[in-house]
């Protein structure tokens, strides 16, 4: 069994469905995409996973449990992880503080005594924000903050790592360096569930990949498979290589990434 | 059996009033998620502006109706909207519920001016005229309330289901900023439902002076049954509010009908509706966490321990020597000022570090004075038990919003201030209707304090300790939890931290605070009754820390010497006694956008001046001084590390200050 098992998932606010019977898993040492346009319903499925949002039927299994009733701070101290899309640090905080408050959330109170420096700053240099650790979380670039959120919830020791669109405001190398992070924390045996726009990094090391549109998965497979894949084609580009004479007008990035 | 049909009856009426009033509380907070405390105030002022055009100009009946509730209502609620509560949906709650207790202070102050205490009557409309309908008669007032209820029901249903404003202000209830993309107008939306919803608790404050009296303190609370009644509907839905308001009537009159006249039981009347809330908040279910960090946080700097110990040391020094110079019965209003800086330290955990808003401070202070009388030979052991005491009650309130968010905390404090105001501390087991109880000087290893000067000092020195222990929380890793709770809930929980019994940890501590100073302001007193701990009094504590400063303990210490000083100041010239409440509401409503207050500012002077200032002198004296030495001495207790300050660095030098200015500018 995967380590988790997003089954038969939805989700109404009011008329509009966000998430429709979604259905999907993410397993240990792999990296998982989700990918999709706006308002696809990515970021729902993380609110339902890490117990923000409940859903209207469905289910969520972790390690073979059951979690769709539990609360957000009991999946976390489980090992589900995760980052926002629209950020979440502790902005009144230092940077170095936001990774240290994690570290002893996680630890509990005998986490608060004990002198954990050195794995703070360990952390600070894995993710490439020592030079920040002394910054207000509210004044750093949104890139440095996104790899902010990324310490911060390794700092908790995450089994399951959800990463809401990480790379964004990342400029090339540091995408790349963010990308062979990913890798190995991967393979230190951490699944990975990532919502990300950059298709270069999403196909270069996402094993697996689920297309989200309109609150249903359309599409999941290994990257080959998903860029060739008709339907993805016509979500993203309102056509697909099958259709004749469609327009072109959406993200050109996109386009050059899911048909190259 | 024809009795209980009578008493529906009637709580019918009464219940229709109050679904009035909480109707409009419902409309301007949906929309635009701004509670409005200060709702029942608005309601008494109308009131009284209604008393003033029918009673004193004479303005037939009809015509002051048409312009209280055409004219004047609408136009303050479009004011208030334009000009005070704009934007104070989307920052922290805390904020926005100070700005609108900053209202209800400022309006009882503003009435109270205009129309200073005497008997006013304001009869009911068609007084005399009724029916009898089997036993019970009817008065036309009742009928018009009843009607006026259904004309409401009626016309918001409308409003909101077949026009095109009011389409658009249900989808800002779900969401303003996709209304804005859509084209819609939210500014407009909001400025209309506070034009209406004060006009609502116009209508709803006339329909039930008749009931409650023309009275500043009783139409304001009405906002507690209002919003017990919006309970009902989770503060949103108006079809349940209109239920919730009607239950609540009938509740209301079964309890007069049935209620025994005399005895304990009959001092609960008036706090019907404070437990109707509290059986509501433990019946809601759980509350989501919201995603959206809240923005616009700025901290006061913190100070190091070597500066805090130097300003204790000196506050010591200097109280030591002025408790010796003033007159006699000076000193004691020192020791009063001793107890609101430490109630004021409770909030300064509670609201500056923690975020969270009490309207019941100045009732755990009333606890632990409870708790200290009735001690015999009070000692140090005995302190620690008012505080206990004052922290067990504090979780109890604490624990049924357990599962709630923050507006619900507070809301539930208010109603248990009013409900220890009325009933407990006038019960016999506590100080006795109008009474009072002895408390002993408190004894220290078996030696009593019992010289004034020296029980005063004693009192600065217990908030010099309990300051200096805030401190030394907010720097460890509690005070961090604090902060980060405050920044973003959601991170905290998919972090893994249960906030819930944190909630009611941080709450029962700062209560324990307040009940400790309650306690030591026994001693003080010599006699304490429930008159001293009245629940207004817990809206002007925390007013007053928050405009000098929720997130200092210099805050606390200047905001309690102030509130000291307030009665002094209404006594001494009592024409101007509403105009105080007028400055000190008005002045929350301006400053409590930062909680930081006037202490913060007094910091940023003092860094300006020695940055401006300093470098100069180092030059001049720098044969003479250590480095750093010329600019530990004119910042004024507060040094510029902010969050960092693991160690001491004596002499960092000018760099990190005047980044850190740069940030809390």
């Amino acid at each position: 069994m995967a380590l988790l098992e997003v089954d038969d998932v939805v989700v109404r606010f009011g008329g509009v469905t966000a998430v429709n019977r979604a259905t999907f898993t993410a397993d240990r040492g792999q990296i998982t995409g989700l990918i999709g346009p706006n308002g696809a319903g990515k970021t729902t499925c993380f609110n339902v996973i890490t117990g923000l949002q409940r859903p209207t039927k469905g289910k969520v299994r972790y390690r073979e449990r059951d979690v769709t009733g539990w609360p957000v701070h009991k999946r976390a101290k489980h090992g589900v992880g995760r980052t926002f899309q629209r950020l979440e640090a502790f902005g009144s905080l230092s940077v170095r503080d936001n990774v240290r408050v994690a570290h002893e959330i996680h630890g509990g109170p005998l986490a608060w005594f004990g002198r954990s420096r050195t794995n703070i700053e360990a952390l600070l240099d894995r993710v490439g924000i020592r030079d920040y650790a002394d910054e207000r979380a509210d004044s750093i670039p949104t890139g440095t903050a996104r790899l902010l959120e990324l310490a911060r919830c390794l700092a908790s020791d995450p089994k399951l790592l959800l990463l809401d669109e990480p790379s964004s405001g990342l400029d090339e190398t540091e995408t790349d360096a963010f990308g062979e992070l990913l890798v190995e924390l991967a393979a230190e045996g951490c699944a990975v569930l990532m919502v990300e726009h950059d298709m270069d990094l999403v196909m270069g090391v996402c094993d697996e990949i689920h297309v989200l549109d309109f609150g249903e998965i359309i599409a999941s497979g290994a990257p080959a498979a998903i860029r060739s894949d008709p339907k993805v084609q016509r979500a993203y580009l309102g056509y697909s290589d099958d259709d004749a004479d469609a327009g072109r007008d959406s993200d050109t990035s996109v386009i050059e990434a899911v048909t190259s | 059996m024809g009795s209980l049909f009578a008493f529906t009856l009637l709580g019918l009426f009464t219940g229709a009033a109050y679904a009035i009033m909480a109707s409009g509380l419902v409309l301007t907070y949906t929309t635009t998620r701004v509670f409005n405390i200060a709702h029942g105030a608005f309601g008494m002022l109308l009131s009284f502006v209604f008393w003033d055009f029918t009673q004193r100009q004479g303005v037939p009946t009809w015509l002051a109706l048409v312009l209280v509730l055409g004219v004047v209502a609408p136009a303050i609620g479009w004011f208030i909207q334009r000009f005070v509560t704009r934007g104070l949906g989307e920052g922290p709650v805390s904020v926005a519920l100070v700005v609108t207790v900053g209202l209800l202070v400022g309006l009882i102050g503003l009435a109270q001016q205009l129309w200073p205490p005497e008997p006013r009557v304001l009869l009911p409309f068609y007084s005399g005229t009724g029916w009898k309908v089997g036993d019970t008669f009817i008065t036309a007032h009742q009928l018009i309330t009843l009607v006026c209820a259904v004309g409401v029901a009626v016309g918001l249903y409308l409003l909101l289901n077949r026009t095109r404003i009011g389409t658009a202000m249900r989808a800002s209830v779900d969401n303003p900023e996709l209304l804005k993309l859509f084209g819609g107008k939210p500014d407009r939306v909001a400025a209309l439902s506070w034009a209406i919803g004060i006009s609502l608790a116009a209508l709803g404050g006339i329909l039930l002076t008749p009931v409650v009296l023309l009275d500043y303190y009783a139409l304001t609370l009405l906002v507690i049954n209002a919003y017990a009644a919006a309970m009902l509907g989770r503060l949103k839905s108006l079809p349940m509010t209109f239920a919730g308001a009607m239950a609540l009537g009938i509740l209301e009159s079964l309890a007069v009908g049935y209620l025994p006249t005399d005895g304990f039981l009959s001092s609960f009347r008036p706090v019907i509706p404070a437990l109707f809330l509290f059986a509501i908040v433990v019946l809601m279910p759980q509350a989501q966490l919201r995603i959206g960090q809240v923005k616009g946080i700025v901290t006061a700097p913190l100070p190091t321990m070597r500066k805090s110990l130097g300003s204790g040391a000196v506050l010591l020094a200097v109280a030591f020597v002025v408790i010796n110079v003033v007159a006699p019965n000076q000193v004691l209003l020192i020791g009063v000022a001793a107890t609101y800086a430490m109630v004021m330290l409770s909030l300064v955990l509670l609201t500056g570090y923690g975020g969270h808003v009490s309207l019941a401070q100045f009732t755990f202070a009333g606890v632990g004075a409870l708790t200290y009388a009735k001690l015999d030979e009070p000692n140090l052991f005995g302190l620690a038990m008012a505080a206990l005491v004052a922290a067990g009650v504090g979780a109890l309130v604490a624990l049924p919003v357990l599962r709630l968010t923050g507006l619900y905390l507070a809301l539930s404090t208010m109603a248990f201030a009013v409900l220890m105001d009325k009933v407990v501390f006038n019960a016999d087991f506590a100080f006795k209707f109008n009474g009072t109880l002895a408390a002993d000087r408190l004894s220290i290893l078996g030696v009593r304090i019992g010289k004034d000067t020296s029980y005063v000092w004693f009192m600065v020195l217990a908030f010099v300790l309990l300051a200096l222990a805030l401190l030394v929380l907010r720097r460890g890793a509690l005070g961090r939890l604090l902060i980060a709770m405050r920044d973003s809930p959601s991170a905290c929980g998919t972090l893994g931290l249960d906030m819930r019994w944190f909630r009611v940890g941080l709450f029962a501590l700062s209560a324990g605070i307040a009940g400790l100073a309650g306690g030591l302001f026994a001693g003080l007193r010599g006699t304490v009754g429930a008159a001293d701990f009245l629940y207004f009094q817990s809206l002007l504590v925390l007013l007053l820390a928050v405009v000098f400063g929720a997130t200092s303990v210099t805050g606390a210490l200047l905001g309690g010497t102030a509130l000291m000083l307030l009665p002094e100041l209404q006594a001494s010239s009592p024409q101007l006694a509403g105009l105080m409440f007028v400055v000190i509401g008005f002045g929350a409503v301006l400053l409590g956008r930062d909680p930081n207050g006037l202490a913060n500012h007094l910091f940023k002077v003092a860094r300006w001046v020695g940055d401006r200032v300093a470098p100069g002198l180092d030059e001049r004296l720098q044969s003479l001084l250590p480095r750093g030495g010329g600019r530990a001495g004119s910042a004024d207790g507060a040094d510029g590390a902010v969050d960092v300050p693991l160690v001491d660095v004596p002499g960092a030098g000018a760099g990190p200050d005047a980044r850190v200015i740069e940030k809390v500018v």
